[in-house]
């Protein structure tokens, strides 16, 4: 079950020609492949692409239809790989990622699907995870295209486009043999928009007509002598061939007038940042109505040739607006120019930044910068600039800068993952620091206050490999943590089995929490929930066994500070030679809450017996240390300023959001740390009995109460 | 509608300075940004404009600042505006904060400018990670937030719209919408705001309600600029003094200065609320000590400050923490009234609480009379075969008959307290610690009072009680090493903020090394 219901959005997949799809960026692009007439789609989640999965998962119906078979893929190289349908068979398909990560995983089969090209129209749909709000490290997909020859289409953000873009794109691809990008920004693909939609297509050609009437043919077949060919096929019949269908069909746009001294040139996802910085210096309209001579790359690879010859041809100077490093498209725009000998100067990472988001502000100091430079009469009326220096110069702002706390993403409420390293901080205390290889996946956070443990990450599901140097004896053994969906997703073999096949006498921590939970909390091979259209269920112990592991500790339920840290220390010292693995399970709190909550609000109102817990502090036994938190840093534990003149230090305090994990109790008794937790339980429509029972022991409890207070001085305001 | 009037020189196919009404959301991962966002969207939508949002969720899901934006106008002659997709620096109309040091964050990115922003935010707090895990006190500074709003923004908006959202049984999202109705910056009347909410469906009423209170609040003009709302505390003074705590009281008012009087009063109350009455007499015994010694320093012209902080440092000094203590508290009647007002316990309903506690051999062995304690001390092996039977984890449930009789018997056991190893222990402590503060004071006044403020670093149960007081002794020790220099209450300032800060000490020992530089 995804951490999103999208029922409704299923409905807006059913839409018919005319109608008017209005909603998220990636919820457009998925009506697309469905009004492209493809016959499969796969791949693997991860923002922003997550909600093209999620919303496909919830589609059965819409896609059985249609005849559309939809895998959630074990990993994007699995993705990538599906698209082999296509290579055969006049089939279209689509598998979408997060990129470049994804990509990264899935360049083998890429690299193999493009040199043998392909005859039914393939998609992948890059979910572009670069600037602000990114998770990765900062690169971009570009050079995969331009290495692998696959086209790369880059739209502007307007769902329109991007719409007509997908179907073109399955034409394109079809008729150049080559698989096609379309790459999409993280706004883009969290975009709220509309277009007018068209009737979904069901393939004419079946995938049951592919099995039915296998065909196959030695010369797409990635071995030499046939890669040899495939080579001089990439560059003699597929690049004219895109190159014909691209120009031919318009798939880049040229806007403003058709004369200028000057123009720019720019990557189609650039395109509204870019009017409203010309809109700042005066030189368009809200609606696009531009002074300045546009070029708009829909297309970024490949670049047609003859079309940036022919805008440069009579203008002094270009500017090419594009984002990110190495500057591709600037070096194929000289490359042009140079060969037909115009000498139209080009401008690009010389007044734009090389690195970083182009934002309108960004856009806005290049292009004036640019144009200062090269037809200043432009810039002669421009209004005031928006300009938010003076006030990040005011004294009280910049007092702000040291005041405003950092606020990283961090584990949820009641997080199962908590539990585990704060058991790995008790050990840490007496065992010392160990070299930890941390994962992708919310134990990532771990990094971070208030664990502060992790030295590397290597990518999804690579922690376990990553210690795989440190095969060594020493005094100390490495620790690996990976989480259920690393797993699944490679860790398997690349970590788990690597450690066994080499002996590595390491400690192995796989998080397991029924989901791929930082993706979305979608199902996953070991996740416990039954689903009807996927085999859930299977055992990691058993998979660990299968693969030869011998030393295995299966925890299940994490919150068990105690068992955690005494498991954990055994790992570390134990005399057994080999991978010492331990899997430490209990479900994703975010996904049981959702589970859980109506079910038991059903229960409440319906007058069953349930009890409600939640933990919290005794303010007046609290000293106001914080360890606690130090060991935590759970978002419903707070520190609160008691009202008492003889306290300096606020003292720790639990809110109503507390899911009664049990976390901080366990941490507090496992480390000995005060009495000042507790855990409250409330019996919601108590039993006769158990009433009866509260009511006997309450009147014994109240008895002993008032004798005390009779002899003690009682004081109204300073007690509590 | 924004409008820079230029003379273009070339004609303009439109209004050509016209923009869109930008918003931009700073929120905290599930938080409820994103409802929000759709909901303006919507609010644009219904009335024919174009709106676009877009936001970054990625990782900031989880609980991480994150920020949602939204672009809106109308269509001209069928052409739709192209809206941008991030928040330009010195060009956005509204900034909505759901919390107080987001608030503070938007205006370090410069989105909150005194030319066009309205700022709506709630002054409530939501702690950040850091400042949580201080181990003193690590809050950031509210009034920072409100400075820098006051003079950024263009209009404010600004009251506790968590509260007011809880108070209507919903959550903060309904009350920024309200409070955004309310500010009146958007074209759209009540209503529309209305039909948005009602559209969506769930939690229709209490949203409603919630969005009537914020769009009342914002809407009733400049409301004075205030920070949290307290209630009146009722003077101490409304409280019936119990008789037999009469003459301390009238002893206290008679021989500590006026200065003293309320931090001395509620040192007081906690000693002999901690122990009795005689216990109450010797806090009043110490401090009249420590008065004698504040005078003769001339402490008349500083105030008494002397006399105030040990006032407050020896009563909790006084009232260490200890078994018995913590069975008091967690046996009275007041405690469990506050928990039961905490979890909002209803007629019919039954509350047990479990408490996780960890007792050791060494309280246990505290407890015991000082010639006994010391006796069993000095036998590591029995100490630890004692041991071995104590200290484990033990949830105590604490409103059963058999867990509240032995809490209550070990919250009797008051009477031994004055007679424990424990007490000794802590009363030896204590006079050196009050000796070693007056002996400053006679030749630096600062000095002193600084030594008694030391005692701050002594909290906590079991490793962080060791660890406070090892970190005690260590500034203590220093301190009487700089004793005589001018600059020592400087230092010594300086060594008990580097050691409250510090968790793991190192910063306290490059402090105290940086001073054996000089010595």
């Amino acid at each position: 079950m995804a951490e999103r219901s999208f029922a409704r959005e299923v409905e807006d997949l059913r839409l018919s020609g005319g109608e008017i799809f209005s909603g998220e960026g990636i919820l457009a692009i998925t009506k697309a492949l469905l009004q492209s007439g493809v016959s499969y789609v796969g791949g693997y989640q991860g923002s922003p692409i997550s909600h093209l999965m999620d919303v496909l998962a919830d589609a059965k119906d819409v896609l059985d239809e249609l005849d559309v078979i939809f895998q959630s893929s074990a990993n994007e190289a699995t993705a990538a790989a599906m698209l082999s349908a296509s290579v055969m068979y006049p089939l279209r398909g689509a598998v979408a990622w997060k990129s470049t990560v994804g990509t990264n995983v899935a360049s083998d089969a890429l690299a193999n699907l493009s040199s043998g090209g392909v005859t039914g129209g393939a998609m992948i749909i890059i979910g572009e995870d670069y600037g602000e709000g990114s998770s990765i490290m900062q690169e971009r997909t570009h050079a995969f295209a331009m290495k692998s020859q696959m086209w790369l289409l880059d739209p502007r953000p307007d769902h329109t486009c991007i719409v007509d873009l997908i179907e073109k794109g399955f034409q394109l691809s079809e008729a150049s043999n080559t698989p096609v990008m379309l790459e999409v920004r993280v706004r883009t693909c969290h975009m709220h928009g509309s277009f007018v939609a068209k009737d979904n297509v069901k393939p004419v050609f079946t995938l049951k007509d592919a099995l039915n009437n296998p065909k196959r043919d030695l010369s797409r077949i990635v071995l030499p002598p046939a890669a040899y060919e495939h080579e001089q096929e990439k560059i003699h019949k597929r690049l004219p061939a895109a190159i014909d269908f691209v120009r031919d069909n318009k798939l880049n746009e040229w806007m403003g007038p058709s004369e200028g001294k000057i123009g720019i040139l720019i990557q189609g996802g650039m395109y509204n940042s870019v009017i409203r910085a010309l809109q700042y210096l005066g030189l368009s309209d809200a609606y696009g109505n531009t002074k300045v001579p546009l070029y708009v790359m829909n297309v970024t690879y490949p670049v047609i040739d003859t079309e940036v010859a022919d805008f440069c041809r009579d203008k002094d100077a270009v500017l090419m607006i594009e984002e990110g490093q190495p500057e591709y498209l600037e070096q194929a725009i000289n490359t042009v120019l140079r060969r037909r000998d115009i000498n139209t100067r080009v401008s690009g990472k010389d007044v734009l930044p090389m690195g970083g988001d182009y934002t309108a502000q960004v856009l806005m100091q290049g292009i004036e910068t640019f144009l200062a430079t090269n037809d200043p009469h432009l810039l002669g009326n421009r209004p005031p600039l928006p300009d938010p220096k003076p006030v990040l110069a005011l004294p009280e702002v910049q007092r702000l800068q040291t005041v405003v706390p950092p606020r990283p993403p961090g584990l949820c409420t009641g997080c199962p993952e908590r539990p585990i390293f704060a058991s790995m901080k008790l050990v840490e205390e007496e065992l010392g620091t160990h070299h930890v290889s941390a994962d992708i996946g919310c134990h990532l956070f771990s990094i971070l206050p208030p664990f502060d443990l992790g030295a590397t990450t290597m990518g999804f599901g690579l922690g376990p490999a990553s210690t795989s140097a440190f095969n060594v004896k020493a005094d100390k053994r490495s620790i690996a943590i990976m989480g259920d969906g690393g797993f699944w997703h490679n860790g398997l073999t690349s970590g788990i089995g690597n450690a066994v096949f080499n002996k590595h006498d390491g400690v192995f921590v796989i998080v397991d929490n029924y989901y791929s939970s930082a993706t979305g909390g979608q199902d996953i091979l070991s996740s416990r929930a039954q689903n009807a259209n996927r085999s859930t269920n299977n055992s990691i112990v058993e998979a660990l066994h299968g693969i030869g592991a011998k030393w295995v500790r299966q925890i299940d339920r994490t919150y068990d500070v105690t068992k955690m840290r005494d498991t954990l220390k055994e790992a570390l010292t134990t005399k057994e030679e080999g991978p010492k693995i331990i899997v430490a399970s209990s479900e994703c709190m975010l996904n049981k809450q959702r589970r859980v909550k109506p079910q038991i609000a059903k229960a409440i109102k319906g007058g069953q017996r349930v009890v409600k817990e939640r933990f919290g502090v005794d303010e007046d036994v609290c000293t106001g240390d914080h360890a606690c938190i130090r060991l935590s840093g759970c978002p419903s534990l707070s520190v609160k300023q008691l009202d008492d003149p003889l306290r300096d230090d606020p003292v720790a305090s639990i809110d109503n959001s507390c899911v009664a994990c049990g976390n901080c109790g366990e941490v507090a008794e496992a480390a000995v740390l005060c009495p000042s937790f507790f855990r409250a339980d409330v019996i919601h429509n108590p039993t006769r009995w158990d009433k009866f029972k509260a009511s006997l022991t309450m009147a014994v409890i109240g008895a002993l109460q008032r004798r005390r207070a009779m002899r003690r001085i009682q004081f109204s305001a300073a007690s509590t | 509608m924004k409008d820079d009037t230029v003379k273009l020189t070339l004609p303009a196919a439109g209004p050509a300075t016209e923009r869109p009404i930008s918003i931009a959301i700073v929120a905290m991962g599930g938080q409820g940004g994103g409802v929000l966002t759709d909901w303006i969207v919507k609010l644009a939508e219904n009335q024919g404009w174009v709106a676009q949002s877009t936001s970054v969720p990625g990782v900031a899901q989880r609980t991480g600042a994150t920020i949602y934006y939204v672009e809106m106008m109308p269509p001209l002659d069928g052409r739709r505006p192209i809206l941008a997709q991030m928040p330009t620096p010195g060009d956005v109309d509204v900034v909505l904060a759901s919390e107080f040091m987001e608030a503070g964050r938007s205006i370090l990115r410069g989105i909150v400018t005194p030319d066009r922003t309205t700022l709506i935010a709630s002054n409530h707090r939501s702690l950040a990670i850091t400042e949580k895990m201080a181990p003193g006190e690590g809050i950031a500074d509210k009034s920072a937030v409100s400075q820098a709003i006051g003079v950024t923004a263009r209009r404010e908006i600004v009251f506790d719209m968590d509260a007011l959202a809880v108070r209507n049984g919903s959550v903060i999202s309904a009350a920024m919408f309200g409070a955004l109705a309310g500010a009146d910056i958007l074209p759209f009347g009540q209503d529309d705001y209305l039909t948005v909410i009602r559209e969506g469906g769930r939690g229709v009423e209490a949203s409603i309600r919630t969005f009537e209170a914020a769009y009342t609040r914002a809407n009733s003009g400049a409301a004075p600029a205030q920070t949290g709302e307290q209630p009146e505390r009722p003077p101490a003074e409304a409280a019936t003094v119990d008789p037999r705590f009469l003459p301390l009281l009238t002893r206290l008012r008679e021989t500590l200065p006026d200065a003293a009087h309320a931090m001395a009063e509620a040192g007081l109350r906690k000693v002999v609320d901690y122990q009795d009455l005689d216990y109450g007499r010797e806090y009043l015994d110490l401090l009249d000590r420590l008065h004698a010694a504040d005078a003769e320093a001339g402490g008349a012209g500083k105030g008494h400050l002397f006399t105030v902080t040990a006032a407050k440092y020896l009563a909790n000094a006084m009232a260490y923490d200890d078994v018995i203590r913590v069975a008091d508290l967690k046996t009275r009647a007041q405690r469990r009234a506050r928990i039961e007002r905490e979890m909002g316990l209803r007629e019919g309903q039954v509350l047990q609480t479990t408490e996780f506690m960890h007792p050791r051999m060494e309280e246990v062995n505290g407890l015991l009379p000082a010639r006994l304690g010391r006796w069993i001390e000095a036998r590591p092996r029995l100490f630890a075969w004692l041991d071995r039977r104590i200290s484990k984890g033990r949830r105590v449930r604490t409103y059963t008959l058999r867990w509240f009789l032995m809490l209550y018997l070990v919250s009797s056991l008051r009477w031994l307290r004055r007679r424990s190893l424990r007490h000794e222990v802590e009363t030896a402590h204590r006079d050196a610690w009050l000796a070693a503060a007056t002996r400053a004071l006679a030749n630096n006044y600062q000095l002193g009072v600084e030594v008694l403020q030391c005692r701050r670093l002594v909290k906590g149960y079991s490793d962080t009680h060791t660890r406070g007081l090892s970190k005690f002794d260590k500034v203590v020790a220093t301190i009487a090493l700089l004793e005589g220099r001018a600059d020592a209450a400087d230092w010594a300032r300086r060594l008990r903020e580097a050691a409250i800060r510090d968790a793991s000490q190192k910063q306290l020992d490059g402090t105290i090394a940086t001073i054996k530089s000089f010595l």
